[in-house]
């Protein structure tokens, strides 16, 4: 379990994020920021306020509402030398940026037999329940986890985010970056300076021995109020998060689901061929002889975001509802 | 606007400031490229080669004239129809033919092909089989250019297919922005695929770098001299930090859209096709120039013929006799 040492400071995540960033452009000169209202709004979620004011509008880069267009000059940047973050405002807009991240970023590598590089992270946002309707609540994070040649990484602490930030920069491919928008207010303790949290390295969040919730971004958060929810009534579960669906951690994941011998894969995304789809099946595979129940999975409903508050939060997993999956799962008789 | 800041071709001075050694080396680029296309279609023809090829006969002048500007370590982006882009940059007819054939000594070790090769050597970042896809890519590697205080520029060629798509647009707003060295090149060969470019295009195409501020000019691209001309002078402009500039260049494809696409009658006529293959093929203009000038004689322009002639043998041999890649080879550079 990735601890940071108790003399650490709060942070939140935004400011995690912020730190990360500045630490890595003060680190490396070829680093910058690339996106809409990135500077001086420093992005509508102001997560990216004061950078502009230490590195200049040169190295934090306001563009025009032209998604494609500079995720297209990232990917140009990065191949001839640059360390781009391209900032995409709404995770819903990726699909705006989708062939000059799929056809382009995540092939160049490759159809070039290894003589290019794309070092670029596309940092963007998921996640609903902030009233937001259709367009600007999705979590769209399976979509580039399907693209051979993409990383793809979902912090759900504010120490995760930094560390894991940090490995996306330095890192010679294309790396999506997607954290919840709901948890940008969410503290917890960062240490001071350079620390990095891998890329492909899970982490569990929660030790427990009768059922496993591997869960991601802000869905940890949901796990561990679960397993909160749980543990009065006897059931200890163990809280995995992935962090980085691409690379994945599978053996952390087979491991815990073996010694438990259930599993709940719960993410943000829709539930249809997602995320939760492929760790489950991860499991099934990987533990099938160890497990008491089959793999469940829980994402978001499989509807457009709606609007109305008591709709919205029928989409998506809540504590309440993961423990109760978790309940009627521990109840199932193992067949052996 | 925009007509006035890119000079026309000087018929006085300015030819006699470039020395007739680089004509007649353009000659021979050109002549390289037919050579080489006419063996790749040769290959097609014979089942010798997998999958297909877009050939550049015809449009030589126009990939000769811009590269014969440009410096070995200026960039380029290209296009599905990129064999010529690549061979005027420099890459070697060996790693080419190699590519075409898919063996491990191409220029991405047969993993690319036809439409991907890329020469990192010489600033090739690549051709690109997205009509358009390279826009962003070029722009970028101007914006890498300006933030590393390199004074290197960026070409980007495509089609006038490739007006149809939005992310040009996008780039070349920010291009003019921020004054990116970045030189439009477009091969305006009249035909997106089997459909006359009048049917696609609404307005002129000048108008539309012209509504961004970008200087814009109309030239023959059967004439290598006026490509020349015309390139040199976006190159320098951009070069010393004037911004990018637009070069329609138009021209004709003599082969099919692609090599089998023989029976052409039902989009174009063989009338039109006789008329630019007889009265506007640049390789019969620059030899009749160069012998007018008597900077060359038949017979040292024959001469040169038949040393590309070896050239591309040899380059072929070398290819057939090359070795497969490994098996092994491929789950390698998915990742960096
Ligand atoms: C985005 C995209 N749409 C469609 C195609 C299929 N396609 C390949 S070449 C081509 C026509 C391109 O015409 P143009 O850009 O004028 O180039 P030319 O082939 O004439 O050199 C089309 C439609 C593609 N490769 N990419």
């Amino acid at each position: 379990m990735s601890t940071p040492e108790p003399a650490a400071r709060e942070l939140t995540l935004a400011e995690a994020i912020r730190e990360a960033l500045a630490e890595e452009m003060r680190r490396d000169p070829r680093v910058f920021i690339i996106g809409e209202d990135v500077a001086e709004a420093g992005t509508p979620f102001k997560v990216l306020s004061g950078l502009v004011a230490e590195f200049g509008p040169r190295r934090v880069i306001d563009t025009p509402i032209s998604e494609a267009g500079f995720t297209g000059i990232a990917v140009g940047a990065a191949v001839t030398g640059m360390r781009p973050v391209v900032d995409i405002m709404f995770g819903d807009f990726i699909t705006l940026t989708m062939d000059q991240m799929v056809n382009q970023a995540a092939k160049i590598h490759y159809m070039s037999g290894g003589s290019l590089r794309v070092p670029m992270v596309l940092h963007t946002t998921l996640g609903a329940t902030r009233r937001s309707a259709a367009q600007h609540s999705q979590s769209l994070h399976a979509w580039f986890s399907h693209i051979p040649g993409l990383k793809v990484v979902l912090p759900s602490t504010p120490y995760d985010a930094k560390g894991l930030l940090k490995s996306a920069i330095r890192d010679d491919n294309p790396v999506a970056f997607f954290e919840d928008k709901m948890m940008y207010k969410m503290k917890g303790a960062v240490p001071q300076g350079d620390y990095l949290v891998p890329l492909g390295i899970a982490d569990i969040k929660r030790s427990g021995k009768d059922i496993t919730l591997v869960a991601t971004s802000s869905m940890v958060q949901v796990a561990l109020s679960a397993a909160e929810l749980l543990s009065p009534i006897g059931i200890e579960a163990e809280v995995i998060d992935p962090r980085t669906l691409f690379p994945l951690d599978k053996q952390t994941l087979i491991a815990s689901a073996k010694k438990t011998g259930r599993a709940i894969v719960v993410d943000e995304g829709y539930e249809r061929y997602g995320v939760t789809a492929e760790i489950a099946s991860v499991i099934a595979e990987g533990a099938f002889y160890d497990l008491d129940a089959p793999v469940k999975r829980m994402g978001a409903r499989d509807v457009p975001v709606p609007f109305s508050p008591v709709l919205e939060d029928l989409t998506v997993p809540t504590p309440e509802s993961v423990a109760e999956a978790a309940r009627t799962l521990c109840e199932t008789i193992s067949a052996s | 606007m925009g007509q006035s800041s890119i000079p026309v071709l000087q018929r006085g001075d300015g030819f006699r400031e470039v020395l007739p050694e680089k004509w007649v080396n353009m000659y021979r680029q050109l002549v390289k490229i037919r050579s080489f296309e006419k063996q790749v279609n040769e290959l097609y023809l014979t089942a010798k080669m997998p999958g297909l090829a877009h050939l550049y006969i015809g449009e030589e002048a126009v990939a000769v004239g811009v590269c014969e500007a440009l410096r070995t370590d200026d960039y380029i982006t290209s296009t599905h129809r990129g064999h010529g882009h690549c061979l005027a940059k420099g890459a070697s007819v060996e790693r080419m033919f190699a590519e075409l054939l898919g063996k491990a000594a191409g220029y991405c070790r047969g993993k690319g092909g036809s439409m991907h090769i890329a020469d990192q050597d010489r600033g090739n970042l690549g051709a690109n089989a997205i009509v358009g896809g390279s826009a962003g890519i070029a722009a970028g590697a101007a914006l890498s250019a300006q933030m590393r205080g390199a004074d290197q520029v960026a070409v980007c060629f495509f089609g006038e297919g490739a007006l149809g798509q939005g992310l040009l647009y996008e780039v070349m707003n920010m291009a003019a922005l921020w004054k990116l060295p970045v030189i439009y090149v477009c091969e305006n060969n009249l035909y997106n695929e089997y459909t006359h470019y009048s049917e696609t295009t609404a307005g002129t195409v000048t108008a539309r770098p012209e509504a961004f501020g970008i200087p814009a000019r109309t030239i023959d691209g059967q004439d290598v001299r006026a490509v020349y001309f015309a390139a040199a002078n976006c190159v320098e402009r951009a070069r010393t930090g004037q911004g990018p500039a637009f070069l329609e260049c138009l021209t004709y494809r003599f082969h099919g859209h692609f090599v089998a696409d023989i029976n052409r009658a039902y989009y174009r006529s063989r009338q039109e096709e006789q008329e630019w293959e007889t009265q506007r093929d640049p390789i019969h203009r620059l030899a009749s120039w160069l012998v007018e000038q008597k900077w060359a004689s038949a017979e040292s322009l024959d001469k040169i013929q038949a040393e590309v002639q070896m050239e591309i043998t040899a380059g072929l041999e070398f290819a057939l006799q090359a070795p497969f890649p490994d098996a092994s080879e491929v789950d390698q550079h998915v990742y960096a």
